[in-house]
């Protein structure tokens, strides 16, 4: 135990260097304009990672499976498709668009339950296979992807233009009108679902384990599956979709930890989180210099990650 | 299913197809050899039935190759990288060489299709586990993982736009002059037929193929090379169409069984039919106008593959 808060605290430094170098370094031009836009970009990163930490980690506890996320069973997809409804059938000028808090919320409903249904589906008996589940979840991602260009392609040029800018939306291109409700419903999730945390140490010891240990097995699964899609749609809503960044960290951090405790599992989760996007986006700005934004790297990495992953996981079931 | 019924769907759809556009044209038109509509019929509704009919009777047999030789239901174009690498190829061409003609693109695309169907073979040779929903996955991933080279070289180069419209799959743009080119697929369809035995045979394994006397890396090579012409040819003239080369040869197999030489022409007139029919589709939807065809071939393929994912598990695995 010790040695983890040793880790946490190492990882921490290095977050805060991270921190550090990407608000400070090479600021040209007016101080006052370019500081607060930093900090805003790194207030997105910081509740982006932490809240796709937290949203991972849970959600694999209760699936019993370290390679699963909610990213990857399409639930960012539904994202796009969310806007490409609300654009073709209100129009850009309609209150859904106008109104950022109420696209905000309507997103963060319609993925809910977008989630929840498609949960109930894929989970419902444990009778399906993780890697059936898996490649489920990624044909309904380019289902739900191509349902959205074919709206896309039909829609009116001019509206296709502002749906355009929303869907691509990045670090460089925060909603901060957003910022502030992003991180209301963040800390909310986490308040709420601190009192989980000792419920979901136990269910690491599988659903028979639990019960008879006295959990509330079914009810704290539902839960955690309506936190973590909130907390997924919180984020994607916020600066659209990074996919496998949550697969990355929360597999990196049972490695580093070892560890049961899901205290220790999402607060370096989050770390490694914070790590990756504010380290990786200053990498790729002043270091390589490049334009590239730092979910093309996190999606090649992240796809090598997973090759590696289920190659390993493969040996364990052959 | 007879095959007399795939071929007159076939020529129904074809009627139709001809018959269909944004310019009105009846049999009756084409009676007068100088009139207007017939220059169009012959240089742009003709052209676009050939293109379709080559693309969809390819894009099913180089998918019934690959999943005799890999001995997979679910491998195919789609789900082994193929079509990713080839586009690759493109990118690459298109970004480093930029003065090579089409040629040279052809063969730059040709060349990394081949790769990269290799190495995913070989992939799959190093793997113990050969789930049937395992392979896929992993072939999935794997086209994601080069399909993040390309956007990442494209993204830099900035050529992202013009990558991005070059392989939007549509047949609009198919007049005659330009998809010519897919007529190369015709030799390596006949040579496929030749070689249907052999491959049904060394779709049994190498040990298997090797006791019958049959050169096992020849024809697993020529497979290869097959493929990769075709899907070559496809994707330079009418871009990427997803799924077609995995759903149409397993559609067959449900009612046909697996030998080859009974098959590949049923695979050439679904996959023919299947096509005109998802293209009669997308220029009727929004008419006068019309969606990419590649956009409906992976909605309603995507959607057939998730029905075959969770009711044709247990046939699969026969």
């Amino acid at each position: 135990m010790r040695k983890n808060s040793t880790k946490l605290i190492f990882l921490a430094i290095i977050a805060l260097v991270c921190i550090a170098l990407f608000a400070f370094y090479n600021i040209q031009g007016g101080f006052s304009y370019a500081f607060p836009k930093r900090l805003e970009r790194i207030a997105a990163m910081i509740i982006t990672g932490t809240a796709i930490a937290y949203a991972t980690v849970t959600f694999q506890t209760v699936t019993h499976n370290r390679l699963l996320t909610p990213s990857m069973m399409g639930v960012d997809s539904m994202y796009e498709v969310v806007q490409t409804i609300i654009f073709f059938f209100a129009g850009s000028a309609s209150i859904f668009v106008v109104s950022r808090y109420l696209n905000f919320g309507l997103s963060i409903v319609a993925m809910v339950i977008f989630a929840l249904i498609l949960y109930r589906f894929l989970f419902r008996a444990d009778k399906h296979p993780i890697f059936l589940l898996l490649l489920a979840g990624m044909i309904i991602g380019t289902l739900l992807g191509s349902f959205v260009t074919f709206l896309q392609v039909i829609i009116d040029p001019v509206e296709y233009e502002s749906l355009q800018s929303r869907l691509f939306a990045s670090f460089m291109n925060v909603k901060t009108e957003l910022l502030l409700i992003a991180v209301i419903i963040l800390g909310a999730s986490f308040i709420y679902g601190y009192r989980l945390l000792r419920d979901l140490d136990v269910m690491s010891l599988g659903r028979e384990n639990a019960i008879n240990l006295g959990v509330n097995y079914d009810r704290i699964v539902l839960k955690v599956l309506i936190l973590s899609s909130v907390l997924i749609a919180t984020s994607t809503a916020l600066v659209g979709p990074i996919t496998f960044l949550g697969l990355i960290v929360s597999n990196l951090a049972y490695q580093f930890f070892a560890t049961y405790k899901h205290s220790v599992l999402i607060v370096g989760a989050s770390l490694i989180s914070i790590i990756a996007l504010v380290g990786g986006q200053f990498l790729v700005l002043h270091v390589f210099q490049l334009s590239t934004t730092i979910s093309v790297i996190i999606n090649f990495v992240g796809g090598l990650y997973f090759i590696y992953l289920i190659l390993r996981e493969s040996r364990k079931a052959g | 299913m007879r095959l007399w019924m795939l071929v007159v769907a076939t020529i129904v759809l074809s009627f139709l197809s001809l018959f269909i556009g944004a310019i009105d044209i009846k049999p009756s038109d084409l009676l007068d050899w100088d009139s207007d509509k017939m220059q169009i019929f012959l240089m742009s509704r003709v052209p676009r039935l050939m293109a379709i009919i080559l693309a969809g009777a390819g894009m099913g047999i180089s998918g019934l190759i690959m999943q005799s030789l890999s001995r997979n239901k679910f491998v195919s174009p789609t789900t082994s990288g193929t079509l990713d690498a080839a586009k690759l190829g493109i990118v690459v061409s298109m970004i480093f060489f930029t003065s090579v003609g089409y040629m040279e693109k052809i063969l730059f695309s040709f060349t990394f299709a081949l790769i990269g169907m290799m190495v995913f073979m070989r992939l799959l040779e190093s793997i113990k586990f050969k789930d049937v929903i395992f392979v896929p996955l992993i072939g999935i991933m794997y086209g994601n993982i080069i399909g993040a080279i390309s956007t990442f070289l494209a993204y830099e180069a900035d050529v992202l736009q013009s990558v991005d419209t070059f392989f939007l799959g549509s047949f609009t743009l198919v007049v005659s002059g330009r998809y010519e080119l897919l007529y190369v697929a015709v030799p390596a369809i006949f040579l496929a037929y030749l070689y249907a035995n052999k491959f049904t045979v060394a779709g049994m394994g190498e040990d298997f193929a090797k006791n019958l006397g049959l050169s096992y890396r020849t024809v697993l090579n020529l497979g290869l090379v097959l493929v990769a012409i075709i899907s070559t040819t496809v994707v330079l003239t009418v871009g990427i169409i997803p799924f077609l080369g995995l759903i149409v040869p397993n559609l067959v197999s449900l009612y046909m069984g697996d030998n080859l030489r009974k098959t590949i022409p049923h695979t050439i007139f679904l996959g023919a039919a299947f096509l005109l029919m998802c293209d009669i589709l997308s220029r009727l939807i929004v008419y006068p106008f019309e969606i990419p065809v590649n956009t409906t071939v992976a909605v309603i393929g995507s959607a057939i593959f998730l029905v075959m994912l969770f009711r044709g598990k247990a046939y699969a695995k026969k």
